[in-house]
């Protein structure tokens, strides 16, 4: 190997302690609304509390990025440091698997052993006279309690709406890696248009996502509170969607800077992290369509 | 092995213990009184000595080299730093004494998993912070309220020989049957343990689990909750009475014929004066415990009752916290656990002590018009 | 694979800053890891004053100073501090200090984000604390927060107990990231992962654990949050969820976390037992081996915790078995530290007397451990103090003493003076005898039955309490001997060598002590 690259060591920076207060005081102004609102009290001096954390953390995430993209641009990073921003993108993806697995984890659950228990099946069958009338079905459209926790009228079906859905993201996946290729090949016209053409892929998505959260809503009756098939599909696609939400605004800055010239054929690994973060994302869905709408 | 290591446990016990007459230094686990709580005994007592004798191996070795290879003493570092059949060994011995712990091990727990025909069935479910007994097949049931009094507590009177745990009714079981355990819970997770049974199961609500015992020996057993369950956890006793059949049979029979009368009690016509003999001690041993004696209650978590706009003005407000309780707090829907004689006994109790005089009196047949109207 | 420092862009060469902004806005390893040994150590004081509330109020039965709804508030907020606020940032703050020097890097590999996680603990905390002044006062349902208790019966608190474990799980996530980062890329040339010391080892495997299993504590929280403020039903069995879910999530994190909160402590004593036994550490190889069994182990065992909810038989006899298992690679550590001991020159300085005391007393606690994994025997010991004795063996013995080792260990590196011998060695023997006092008797009351988490018992435990509470009053008065001793080990004392152990091996001892602001900016070669 080369000997002798420089690693470099920022001094100091004002960024990370910027991070902590916005991070602090949004999470803060965020509990605040939460128990405030169910006290029935004012949310107001809360809201203005998230609201100015959120804006600290606008300021911090463009200065910190901005920083380090300036950095890169004035070559102060070393093929080892590119490693280094390599090794945490991927344990940051491991980690963000290991929190939908949570989720993941709980609709599996709920599935083979809580409700067949609920309804009489297996070890804990004996809890069925807890809730007299109650079948285990999956799709769960009768709940336990189902004056505490109306069931859904129906569910979403998969065939539609999500079908869609994953064709479009499968596409978005595919698109972004062609994107990818023509950075490396250094056919930068090639490169936007296929950039542009995944976030719109990825907009798209989002709004039939939403649609669908309309429709489950108004019509179908499919909320939060209508029991653990409500709590499951909206944890797992809502925090699908946030991530979509995240991958694309990366993917957008990706673009602004592609549009304002950054980025080589060899060196350009901002692009390339926030590419694995939407494969991550995409097979993400894959896992929700399978699992969640189809069976 | 069984005798063996019950021998050393006593041996253990009785050398440790030797000169002290007093019995709260115990130091070892009790047998207990039914076929699981022995073989527990012995599975604890065997592992327990396996551990002993492995520890004295392995720190022996271990003392031997502080006591010896000193630098003071001017003891030379030998330089060996691997040696590959030692390591394979010290592996594999572990795994087969493990082996050989996981054999009876595997076999009390297939037979505690057993609770299939079963002589009586019952229901036991959790309330913060009481017990309640159903008798399934017959079709009475009980409330098992701590009966240790807050002066105990609070050191203002001398603390009595069952300190917290003491009940009002303890369950009564007879000797010599196999009892199934229906577990669960209204409120948060609890957990019902009788040491001297090896039975500990946890009751946790929208869900039942099953347990059993079978008790040789009649006698007064006790036991706590043991799974934290809010703020009264530590005064959640279980008392089980184990009792010869024919006694059980006697006792059951008032039980059903107690269950029958408090039925016509509804029919009857109440005055104001039997309502509030009967609610007083229905607020003693269901309401006292969040409320307070006195109705002061402990704001915020617990409002005073005391002056109260809901048990001095609207008395449907009252009616339907009582029985519906409010959802999301530890106010529970007593509609379900109270009859209709003790829901109107403790209204109106509530509209008339501690100077809320409303004069008011609710009826059963009040209580039982609001519950059907709903 | 070599690096040097860059000194881009500096106006001051290679030394601290000045004033408060040195340590609000480095990026150095070393400042960032003194910042978090700090941190800890005041978490250690606060958490342990909270402990010696618990053991005033047991001290005799009745209720004498609180009532029970605090004394559930500070057996909760017990537990959480002295996990997430002292040993974990103690281990990290080690790891800060030592793994750079000890596998020759300039630095962290992202040493801004480094500050970001350590920075993130103080504002978790400082959320966490204030919630025992919010009206329904601090979470009071067991640093374990069971569902429903936490959920719909918990105080109003709850939310931002929620969102300060949040936080605290992006600064051990990031920290963890960066361990990895830094061990994976950063080593000097010749310095294989075989040859690392197995400081460093244990950190990869834990950092490792740290990002499998924190966010799924992050997942098991949120749940929570939605189940309170927003209608979901994942553990109310009436839309069809199960509280015993909760459990089950929540150990998949928990049990991991226990390891998390030795592995380190393991790699700490397997550097510091060969220096002073002045002979290789025997085993290097299958030491690295256990630690990694260990740590997959600990994946499939969590439900040991659970043993009573009612899992199906054939799941209990599952998780029985593979608990039981992880004595094996336990023993094989055991064993080797026992073996490099055996036969070489030992002296016994402040770490060594720790490191000693830690491998007895820790497999005083894994024999207690091993004890609880009988599922059947377990539903005798469940919920008593005969758990509550475990892990405090494991944890005090083990993490705690684990950490005052290491402290003691590199303390002449990290200030450039030696501390005062008999003073340590004062601390060790008052440490030890208090703790043993304190911990032991919990056995017996467990076995006699009294269960954990309350704030009254029956006559029958009324000795053995009183007792262990002297026990933990000595214990905890001995803790500010400790911080006596490294305050005036930082302000003076006698000049520590480059390498003031005798048999200490490894390239931190080849830099001067104190170790300079930046170290190995130019990589050493290793053979
Ligand atoms: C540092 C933390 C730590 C460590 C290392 C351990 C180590 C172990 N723990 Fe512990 N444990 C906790 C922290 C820890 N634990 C905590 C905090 C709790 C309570 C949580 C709560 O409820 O609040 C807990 C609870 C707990 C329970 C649940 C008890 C209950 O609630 O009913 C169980 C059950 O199996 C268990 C088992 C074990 C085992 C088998 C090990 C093993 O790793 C031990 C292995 C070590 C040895 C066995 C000794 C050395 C080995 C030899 C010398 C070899 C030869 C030995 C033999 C073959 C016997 N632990
Ligand atoms: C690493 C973790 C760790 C550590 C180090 C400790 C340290 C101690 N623990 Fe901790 N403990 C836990 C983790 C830990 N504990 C956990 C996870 C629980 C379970 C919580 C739950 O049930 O949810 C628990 C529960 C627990 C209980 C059971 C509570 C109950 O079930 O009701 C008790 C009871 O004695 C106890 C005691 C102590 C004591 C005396 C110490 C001592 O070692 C502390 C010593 C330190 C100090 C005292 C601080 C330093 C000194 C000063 C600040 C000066 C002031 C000193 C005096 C006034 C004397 N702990
Ligand atoms: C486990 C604790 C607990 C027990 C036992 C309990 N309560 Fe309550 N009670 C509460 C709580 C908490 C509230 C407050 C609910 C709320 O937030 O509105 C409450 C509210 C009330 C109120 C409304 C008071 C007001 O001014 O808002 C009445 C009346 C009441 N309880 C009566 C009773 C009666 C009668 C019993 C016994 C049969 C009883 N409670 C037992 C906890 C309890
Ligand atoms: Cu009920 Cu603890
Ligand atoms: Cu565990």
């Amino acid at each position: 190997m080369t000997t002798h690259q420089t690693y470099y060591v920022p001094e100091q920076s004002k960024w990370p302690i910027i991070a902590t207060v916005g991070l602090g005081v949004t999470m803060y102004g965020l509990a605040s609304i939460m128990v405030n609102g169910s006290q029935g009290e004012s949310t107001t001096g809360a809201w203005i509390t998230f609201s100015i954390g959120s804006l600290i953390m606008v300021y911090m995430l463009f200065g910190w990025f901005g920083s380090v993209i300036k950095e890169s641009r004035d070559g102060l990073y070393s093929p080892q440091m590119d490693r280094s921003f390599r090794w945490g993108m991927s344990w940051f993806i491991f980690s963000e698997v290991m929190f939908f697995a949570a989720f993941f984890g709980a609709l599996f659950y709920a599935r083979t052993f809580a409700i067949p228990w609920l309804g009489g099946e297996g070890d804990r069958g004996s809890s069925n006279m807890l809730w007299e009338g109650f079948q285990a079905t999956w799709p769960l459209l009768n709940n336990p309690d189902p004056e505490a926790f109306p069931p859904p009228k129906e569910i979403i079906n998969p065939w539609h709406l999500p079908l869609i859905n994953t064709i479009l993201l499968v596409t978005s996946s595919f698109t972004v890696t062609v994107a990818h290729h023509a950075l490396k090949h250094g056919n930068r016209k090639k490169l936007k248009a296929w950039l542009i053409a995944t976030i719109v892929l990825a907009l798209v998505f989002i709004g039939f996502q939403a649609e669908e959260y309309v429709q489950a809503y108004t019509e179908l009756n499919l909320t939060l509170r209508s029991g653990i098939y409500g709590s499951t599909f909206f944890l797992l696609t809502g925090f699908h969607g946030a991530h979509v939400i995240m991958g694309t605004l990366m993917l957008t800055i990706m673009l602004i800077r592609i549009l304002k010239g950054h980025f080589t054929a060899e060196k350009h690994f901002a692009f390339e992290a926030a590419s694995w973060y939407w494969h991550f994302v995409d097979v993400v869905w894959l896992g929700l369509f399978v699992f969640v709408y189809i069976l | 092995m069984r005798v063996h290591a019950k021998r050393a446990g006593a041996l253990l016990g009785a050398s440790l213990v030797s000169g002290q007459a007093m019995a709260d230094w115990t130091l070892n686990m009790a047998p207990g009184v039914t076929g699981t709580s022995n073989e527990i005994y012995d599975l604890h007592m065997t592992i327990l000595w396996i551990c002993v004798v492995i520890g004295i191996a392995v720190f022996g070795v271990m003392f031997w080299s502080i006591f010896a290879h000193r630098k003071s003493k001017g003891y030379k570092a030998a330089h060996f730093h691997e040696h590959t059949s030692v390591e394979v060994l010290w592996t594999i011995i572990p795994f087969v004494i493990l082996v050989v712990m996981a054999i009876p091990a595997t076999a009390t727990l297939v037979d505690m998993y057993d609770s299939a025909e079963a002589d009586i069935d019952i229901k036991i479910t959790g309330y913060q912070w009481r017990w309640k007994y159903d008798y399934i097949d017959d079709e009475f049931g009980f409330f098992s309220n701590t009966t240790t009094p807050q002066d105990q507590i609070y050191n203002r009177l001398d603390k009595g020989e069952n300190y917290l745990l003491e009940v009002d009714n303890p369950m009564v079981i007879p000797v010599g049957k196999k009892i199934r355990f229906l577990v669960t819970a209204s409120d948060v997770i609890h957990s019902w343990w009788v040491p001297a049974f090896g039975v500990k199961k946890d009751a946790i609500p929208g869900f039942v689990n099953e347990t059993w015992t079978r008790v040789d020996e009649p006698g007064i057993y006790r036991g706590q909750c043991t799974e934290l369950c809010g703020r009264l956890h530590g005064f959640m006793p279980v008392v089980v009475k184990a009792v010869p059949q024919e006694e059980y049979d006697e006792w059951k029979a008032e039980q059903v014929a107690n269950a029958e009368r408090e039925r016509e009690l509804t029919e009857k016509d109440w005055n104001l004066d039997e309502l509030m003999e009967r609610g007083e001690s229905v607020y003693a041993s269901n309401c006292a415990a969040c409320h307070q004696a006195d109705g002061s209650g402990a704001p915020p978590a617990f409002p005073a009752l005391k002056g109260s706009a809901i048990a001095t003005e609207d008395l449907e407000a009252h009616l339907d916290v009582v029985v519906n309780g409010v959802s999301g707090t530890s106010m529970q829907a007593f509609g379900e656990q109270l009859s209709e004689v003790d829901l109107a006994a403790v209204i109106t109790f509530e509209r008339n002590a501690w100077g809320n005089d409303t004069g008011e009196m609710v009826t059963p047949k009040d209580v039982f018009d609001y519950k059907n109207r709903e | 694979m070599s690096a040097v420092i860059d000194t881009h862009a500096q106006d001051h060469h290679h030394g601290p800053a000045k004033g408060f902004s040195r340590w609000l806005l480095t990026t150095n390893h070393k400042d960032i890891g003194s910042m978090y040994l700090i941190f800890s150590f005041a978490m250690f004081l606060l958490g342990g004053s909270m402990a010696m509330v618990i053991r005033a109020e047991l001290f005799q039965p009745g209720l004498q100073i609180v009532e029970p709804e605090f004394f559930n508030q500070m057996t909760t907020m017990h537990g959480l501090i002295m996990v997430f606020g002292a040993v974990m940032p103690a281990f990290v703050g080690l790891a800060n200090w030592m793994i750079p020097l000890m596998i020759g890097a300039p630095d962290m590999a992202l040493p801004r984000m480094n500050n970001w996680s350590f920075w993130l603990l103080p504002c978790a905390f400082l959320i966490l604390v204030s919630t025992l002044f919010m009206e329904g006062g601090a979470p009071n349902f067991g640093w374990t927060f069971y569902a429903p208790l936490s959920t719909t019966y918990g105080p109003p608190s709850t939310t931002f107990f929620i969102f300060a474990v949040h936080i605290m799980g992006v600064s051990s996530i990031m920290g963890a990231i960066n361990v990895i980062a830094t061990i994976l890329n950063l080593r000097a040339p010749g310095m294989t992962l075989m040859k690392m010391p197995l400081f460093v080892w244990t950190w990869l495997i834990t950092a490792f654990l740290l990002i499998a299993v924190m966010p799924v504590l992050a997942g098991v929280v949120t749940m929570m949050l939605m189940d309170i403020n927003f209608g979901t039903s994942f553990f109310n069995a009436a839309g069809g969820g199960d509280p015993v879910l909760f459990q089950h999530v929540f150990w998949f994190f928990g049990h991991p976390e226990v390891y998390i909160m030795i592995l380190p402590a393991f790699g700490a004593v397997s550097e510091i037992i060969p220096a002073f036994s002045r002979k290789r550490l025997f085993g290097y190889a299958s030491m690295v081996y256990a630690v990694g069994a260990i740590a997959l182990l600990s994946f499939v065992v969590w439900a040991h915790h659970m043993f009573t909810v009612g899992i199906p038989i054939a799941g209990q006899l599952f998780f029985m078995y593979a608990t039981m298992l992880i004595a094996v690679p336990t023993g094989v550590k055991v064993f080797n530290w026992v073996a490099t001991m055996f036969r070489g020159s030992l002296s016994f300085e402040a770490p060594m007397l720790f490191s000693v005391a830690f491998v007895i007393l820790f497999t005083i606690g894994g024999f207690s451990g091993l004890m609880l994994a009988i599922a059947p025997a377990d539903f005798q010991y469940h919920d008593t103090y005969f758990v509550v004795a475990h892990f405090h063996y494991v944890l005090v013995p083990g993490a705690i003493f684990g950490i005052f080792a290491s402290a003691y260990y590199w303390l002449p590196k990290w200030t450039g003076h030696m501390y005062d011998e008999t003073l340590a060695q004062t601390h060790f023997w008052l440490s030890f005898v208090g703790m043993n006092l304190a911990f032991f008797p919990m056995h017996f009351l467990g076995l006699a039955g009294m269960p954990r988490r309350i704030p009254d018992y029956a006559l029958q435990f009324a000795d053995f309490n009183m007792v262990s509470s002297i026990g933990a009053f000595m214990f905890g008065a001995s803790q500010l001997l400790f911080l006596f001793i490294v305050v005036k080990c930082v302000r003076g004392g006698e000049k520590a060598p480059a390498k003031p152990w005798e048999g200490s091996e490894g390239l931190e001892w080849t830099i001067p002590s104190p170790a300079p602001y930046h170290t190995f900016s130019t990589p050493p070669e290793i053979k």
